[in-house]
């Protein structure tokens, strides 16, 4: 949890990551299975790769725009969970102007923003356990080379799941060191997050373990 | 019923002189029959209390002796053990995978082989059960400390297992939260075996073992055996207190 610039007010949940989780809604768009869903999200990821031009990446960014506003999500809360993408965005493009110009920069941002856009709609429409299930089904046929598609969806779960555990485990690292009066010491914040984030690594997968999740289904 | 027949759990440690690594004694070796309602296992840290608990449903292998849980052998019939026999961790970060509480208690019911809309739905009964239902939907991150305890509990207990292990379920709760976390096991129909330093949670079970390096020392109803612990814990205080330099 962090507190609002200012000082003052209500604590607010710490930053959860680049995806957005869930948000309950009626809209169309959370009524779409989740295959219809990540099926969409690969073509635009495809329609991103073989259309170049400007006018493409615009027209995908538009679409992007347009799911989001059918899927009835708040702006402001999907702004905040883009933050770093939409820094990493203006870095890109500053560097592609001096590299390429600006029409190859605007292409270029406008087709991440408008996929991270349409991803974090993926995920703020879709339970996690259906985009599982879609998953699980996807990767069945890895089962012959030996992958389990159980692990595989764990995996994708944890990712999910970890990016505010090892965020907070970060936080309270460099918490530590600026009490210790050693902020400026990297060491000091890097060593004791590493090793907190190993530890809980471990932990996890005991406490899987212990569900039976990594067991043969019955 | 939980048995555990001469179980010992050995470790490789490395030697310090640099010579070929050492085999170390862990826990052990423990016979015991378990069938009472709720037992408390307490000890120092680092004692092999928690060892003890792993054993039960193969978390810990025993390195030689047998442990079982109404017959199955926890190394042999792993899987089957643990479904038998849920755990319950002190830090619930660790234990709850998925984003949301119902996605989380939905993960557990997978192994009911129900549809997905059934299992949506089960797991938001589990959840009212505990007091959780309004919080279904929730990023598990922004649940308080106390709930994501509840929660922990909650996706182990929808499998309805026949015995629960608690490895230190209130060390990192606050009064009230301990509170609430205690009544709920106090009033579980399932066989509960507890892990604990609170000894006024050791003194409500109905039996109480004492862990002191590796093995257990006392086996008793709960007022001896809790005296028997407060006994040692003061003489390994008064050995090794020393006063702190300025």
């Amino acid at each position: 949890m962090s507190r609002r610039p200012g000082g003052a007010g209500p604590l607010r949940p710490g930053w959860a990551g680049p995806l957005g989780l869930y948000r309950p809604g009626g809209s169309a768009v959370h009524r779409a299975s989740a295959g219809v869903k990540l099926v969409t999200l690969v073509l635009g990821a495809v329609a991103a790769v073989v259309l170049p031009g400007l006018p493409a990446a615009l027209a995908l960014l538009t679409a992007a725009v347009a799911v989001h506003l059918l899927a009835r999500l708040a702006w402001r809360r999907t702004l905040r969970d883009l933050v770093v993408v939409l820094v990493t965005s203006a870095v890109l493009g500053a560097y592609q102007w001096w590299a390429r110009g600006p029409v190859r920069a605007a292409e270029v941002v406008a087709d991440l923003v408008a996929l991270v856009l349409l991803a974090t709609v993926v995920t703020s429409t879709t339970r996690s356990d259906a985009l599982l299930d879609v998953v699980a089904r996807v990767v069945r046929p890895l089962r012959r080379v030996g992958v389990r598609p159980e692990s595989v969806t764990f995996a994708i779960a944890l990712l999910l799941r970890s990016v505010p555990v090892l965020l907070g485990l970060a936080v309270q690292a460099r918490e530590a060191a600026r009490a210790r009066g050693l902020e400026r010491d990297p060491r000091a914040v890097v060593v004791p997050a590493a090793v907190r984030m190993v530890g809980h690594a471990r932990a996890t997968a005991e406490a899987l373990a212990a569900r039976g999740l990594g067991d043969e289904a019955p | 019923m939980i048995a555990f027949d001469e179980a010992l759990v050995t470790a490789y440690s490395p030697d310090p002189a640099g010579g070929p690594d050492r085999v170390v004694r862990l826990l052990g070796p423990v016979t015991l029959r378990l069938a009472e309602h709720r037992v408390a296992v307490v000890g120092a840290n680092g004692s092999g209390k928690s060892t003890l608990a792993r054993l039960v449903n193969g978390l810990v292998l025993a390195s030689s002796g047998t442990v079982t849980v109404d017959g199955l052998d926890a190394a042999r019939d792993g899987a089957q053990v643990r479904r038998r026999v849920g755990f319950v961790f002190s830090d619930p970060d660790a234990q709850l995978v998925m984003p949301t509480p119902v996605e989380d208690v939905g993960l557990s019911l997978r192994r009911t082989g129900l549809p997905a809309a059934q299992r949506d739905a089960a797991a938001r009964r589990v959840l009212d059960r505990f007091g959780l239902g309004e919080r279904a939907d929730v990023p598990v991150h922004a649940l308080s400390g106390g709930q994501r305890q509840l929660l922990a509990l909650a996706t182990v207990l929808a499998t309805d297992p026949a015995v629960l292990v608690c490895d230190e379920p209130t060390t990192l709760l606050d009064l009230h939260w301990r509170t609430v976390v205690d009544g709920l096991l106090a009033g579980l129909e399932q066989q509960v075996v507890i892990v604990t330093h609170d000894l006024e949670a050791a003194l409500r079970a109905d039996r109480v073992l004492v862990v002191e390096d590796g093995r257990v020392v006392a086996d008793d109803e709960p007022a001896p055996a809790v005296a028997y612990y407060r006994t040692l814990m003061a003489e390994r205080v008064a050995a090794t207190a020393r006063p702190v330099a300025p």
